[in-house]
């Protein structure tokens, strides 16, 4: 079990202070000066040999992110954080922005270092209010001590600012995000030309969860080597989990990236409701990845390797817990309306493809469907799947696809109780 | 997508309170010039806080106040959900979250609560205008489940029997009491924290202690071997080996960057029609067929990244000349500049390259997956580096 010292995010309930002088008797701000005159490349090596991997869900290792940034360019370098946690499942990113904020802001100062930007903006999503007024308080904090800005202590001009969006899922897409921080319709944009070398504003820029930045000062602090021991290979360090559904005691916890998911929920949630044999399938990453089942879950390991071996994914670490109460098939419809919901309607596979998946669902919710019609989706599926500009089409394709493969027998025998109830009395 | 309609009754006009100007200018000011652009959702944002929903005046003056066409504007106030466009609930406007983490932990019973109190639809006022409600997509409080937000704040853990409790004191005019309606600190558990219990975390016990890391190391030794041993006990044996492997200077500058596989499908679904096509036969695929294709080549791939070999590589150009690498076609210029910051100046480097160094390259340079092989650079540089140059820059291919 990871013991709390080796723990970063010490004040994820906001039991203690949330204020600057909170945040660095628990260790924020220590030391930052120290590792900025380290250099650049220090602190790109330092995360890279670290093994962070992004903690928005694609896990695209941190490090080597940050180093795709030119070294010399006459346009500004910008540092865009991701704060629009809108992944149905997924509730982190709120805990770090108003109780651990300063974690957030050094890190944001240390990315923007190691990548010759100046300016940061952090994008919260619209809902979040009481956490960007939060978030916002922290960075006056941290302009009046001087601990960023212009002239600050550390040396290198830095500004960080909020920008907040108004509810629009597709808005956590990378892309995306800078449309709307330009002040567009969040719509994602065909890459390449990459971020890192035509961003915001047609500039040099690095888009991060705010929980890989906000890890990045104590990894420079305890060393790559104290990071890259934490976890499993390819899978290092610790990570915020997110356990959400049937479980006794619902909560976010920090644990170690590799963390059995039976260890991860006896431990931290008192279990499952009605034990681990009312169990009926988990979601492990957030509402886009593929369900898996009890038995699947009783035995996987919670890193993106693992899961990914079984088709499923770490996703954000959001675990939405199903127990055989559950109607799996409505579960999975009120993901596929949510697709629809936020499809920003670019893409005419995901446009069309998420409402289609959606009404299809609705029918088979009620058995009121054709047997060949699971296969008819499973294909509409992958003609959405891998045939948009971003991922949402993926996203909105595979809780389906998991559905099929893992509860197909569920929906056939919906299908056949509705056809025995509804079964045309023969004539005489 | 959400389809969203301007109200049919709109107001003549709309100004912005003194304040709300004031503060404007200032969130105006974040961000560069020329981009005032950015600062349209904060204002519309402030113009909804204002008028209680978003009224068309609003948006123009908004638009008129950013140097933005009207339709800019009405873009945006139509393609995120959370402005209004018609009139909601003047004491309060009950958003429920209905996805699934909210769902399975019974939002169903709150939605019911919602369609008895105030209206069987959505987004439809009470009677006397007070209360209207709607069902929002996911707001990101899932270990707290179920949830309401009302303005600003979100209310959490509830009942049925709670949120009547709630929207009775709205209706009152009093401010229920935000967060977790059944008494536990934010998203920890309901018992009690299971984790950060230790005291020495919060006496300021940790502070400096960074330090020691690097006063043990001494000399040129570095950090990286000395490093005090992690409290958390190594996962395993083979991982210890590999941290181990990779603390040690020599092994670390040979180890290759670790390539996640998520972003090899996205590279193999962006630019690799014709590889699919060519490892096909020919002939249509059925979609289970490409996607085998397309995972044993991800397989292909993610075995090649792991025995890349790093090319020969430069500090600077030879003689402080540098070839001009944009001769070979397939080369833009800021693919020149990516070459330039590995340490590639010279038609002969590439021209060396063997399909390890190849994939060595390709992991470098994110995103352009096959273009070394589909544009042929290396007979390119071959080619190029005997003398041979182009009859013009917009670049004919060598011959033969």
């Amino acid at each position: 079990m990871l013991h709390d010292r080796d723990r970063i995010f010490r004040n994820i309930y906001g039991f203690h202070d949330v204020g600057l002088k909170g945040a660095m008797r628990r260790g924020a701000w220590d030391g930052t000066k120290f590792f900025i005159d380290k250099g650049h490349d220090y602190i790109i090596d330092e995360v890279k040999k670290s093994g962070l991997r992004g903690r928005g869900g694609a896990g695209f290792p941190t490090g080597l992110k940050w180093s795709f940034m030119p070294k010399a360019d006459v346009r500004p370098s910008y540092l865009v954080i991701n704060a629009d946690e809108s992944e149905p499942g997924s509730c982190k990113d709120r805990e770090i922005l108003r109780h651990d904020p300063h974690l957030m802001i050094e890190g944001a100062l240390l990315a923007s270092f190691a990548m010759r930007a100046h300016t940061c903006y952090v994008y919260v999503r619209g809902e979040y209010i009481r956490e960007r007024e939060a978030l916002q308080r922290a960075i006056n904090e941290a302009y009046e001590a001087k601990l960023v800005g212009k002239n600050n202590v550390h040396g290198w001009d830095f500004d960080i600012f909020v920008h907040h969006g108004a509810g629009a899922y597709i808005c956590g897409e990378e892309t995306a995000m800078l449309e709307s921080l330009e002040g567009k319709k969040g719509q994602p944009r065909l890459k390449p030309p990459f971020p890192a070398n035509v961003g915001l504003y047609g500039a040099p820029t690095t888009i991060n969860n705010v929980e890989s930045i906000a890890v990045a000062g104590e990894i420079l602090r305890r060393g790559s080597a104290w990071f890259a021991a934490l976890g499993k290979p390819n899978n290092t360090g610790t990570k915020l989990f997110q356990i959400s559904g049937h479980v006794e005691r619902p909560c976010v916890v920090e644990e170690e990236m590799g963390i059995p998911l039976k260890e991860l929920i006896d431990r931290h949630c008192g279990g499952i409701r009605g034990g681990w044999d009312n169990l009926l399938a988990v979601i492990p990453g957030g509402s886009s990845v593929r369900c898996i089942t009890a038995e699947q879950a009783e035995a996987v390991t919670m890193d993106f390797d693992a899961l990914g071996k079984l088709g499923s994914g770490l996703g954000t670490a959001a675990v939405i817990v199903m127990d055989k109460s559950t109607d799996i098939i409505a579960a999975i419809r009120r993901i596929a309306y949510f697709y629809k919901h936020e499809s920003c309607g670019q893409c005419t596979p995901c446009r069309e493809g998420t409402g289609w998946m959606w009404r299809v669902l609705e029918r088979m919710e009620r058995g009121e469907a054709e047997k060949r019609e699971i296969d008819l989706l499973f294909d509409v599926t992958k003609q959405v799947e891998g045939h948009t500009i971003c991922a949402l089409g993926d996203a909105a394709a595979w809780p389906v696809q998991g559905l099929i493969k893992n509860f197909r027998p569920v929906i056939e025998a919906r299908i056949d109780d509705y056809q025995r109830k509804h079964a045309r009395v023969a004539a005489e | 997508m959400a389809v969203r309609r301007l109200n049919a009754v709109q107001p003549a006009q709309f100004a912005f309170t003194p304040e709300n100007l004031a503060w404007a200018s200032k969130t105006i000011a974040k961000y560069p010039a020329g981009k005032q652009a950015s600062a349209i959702i904060p204002l519309l944002w402030r113009a909804q806080e204002q008028a209680g929903w978003l009224p068309e005046p609003a948006i123009r003056l908004v638009c008129d106040m950013l140097g933005m066409a009207h339709i800019r504007g009405l873009e945006v106030a139509t393609f995120y959900t959370m402005f209004h466009l018609s009139p909601v609930g003047s004491k309060a406007h009950i958003q429920v979250c209905g996805t699934t983490p909210c769902m399975l932990r019974g939002s169903g019973e709150l939605i019911a609560v919602c369609k008895n109190r105030i209206d069987g639809h959505s987004h439809t006022p009470n009677a006397d205008g007070t209360l209207s409600w709607e069902e929002v997509e996911c707001i990101g409080v899932c270990a707290n489940a179920p949830v309401v937000q009302v303005g600003k704040d979100t209310y959490e853990d509830l009942t049925p029997e709670q949120l009547t409790k709630i929207i009775d004191a709205f209706v009152a005019g009093r401010q229920p009491k935000p967060g977790s309606q059944i008494g536990r600190v934010a998203s920890s558990p309901v018992t009690g924290p299971t984790t950060l219990t230790d005291p020495t975390l919060y006496d300021g016990s940790s502070i400096g202690a960074w330090k020691k890391r690097f006063e043990e190391t001494s000399g040129d030794q570095a950090e990286k071997t000395q490093e005090s041993p992690p409290a958390s006990a190594l996962a395993s044996p083979a991982h210890k080996a590999q941290v181990d492997a990779a603390a040690s200077p020599a092994a670390g500058e040979a180890k290759a960057p670790p390539v996640h596989p998520a972003a090899l499908t996205a590279m193999a679904n962006a630019g690799l029609v014709k590889e699919l096509e060519g490892r096909g036969s020919g002939k249509a695929l059925s979609a289970g067929e490409i996607d085998k294709i397309k995972a044993d080549m991800i397989r292909d791939r993610a075995a090649a990244a792991s025995r890349n070999v790093e090319p020969e590589l430069l500090k600077e150009p030879r003689g402080g000349n540098a070839d001009d690498l944009s001769l070979i076609p397939g080369v833009s210029a800021d693919v020149v500049d990516q070459l330039h910051t590995m340490g590639i100046w010279h038609f002969d480097q590439i021209a060396k390259w063997t399909p390890q160094n190849v994939a060595w390259f390709e992991v470098q340079l994110e995103g352009f997956m096959g273009r070394v092989t589909r544009d042929k650079w290396i007979e390119q540089a071959q080619k190029l580096a005997s003398g041979w140059r182009p009859e013009s820059k917009a670049g004919k291919r060598p011959k033969g």
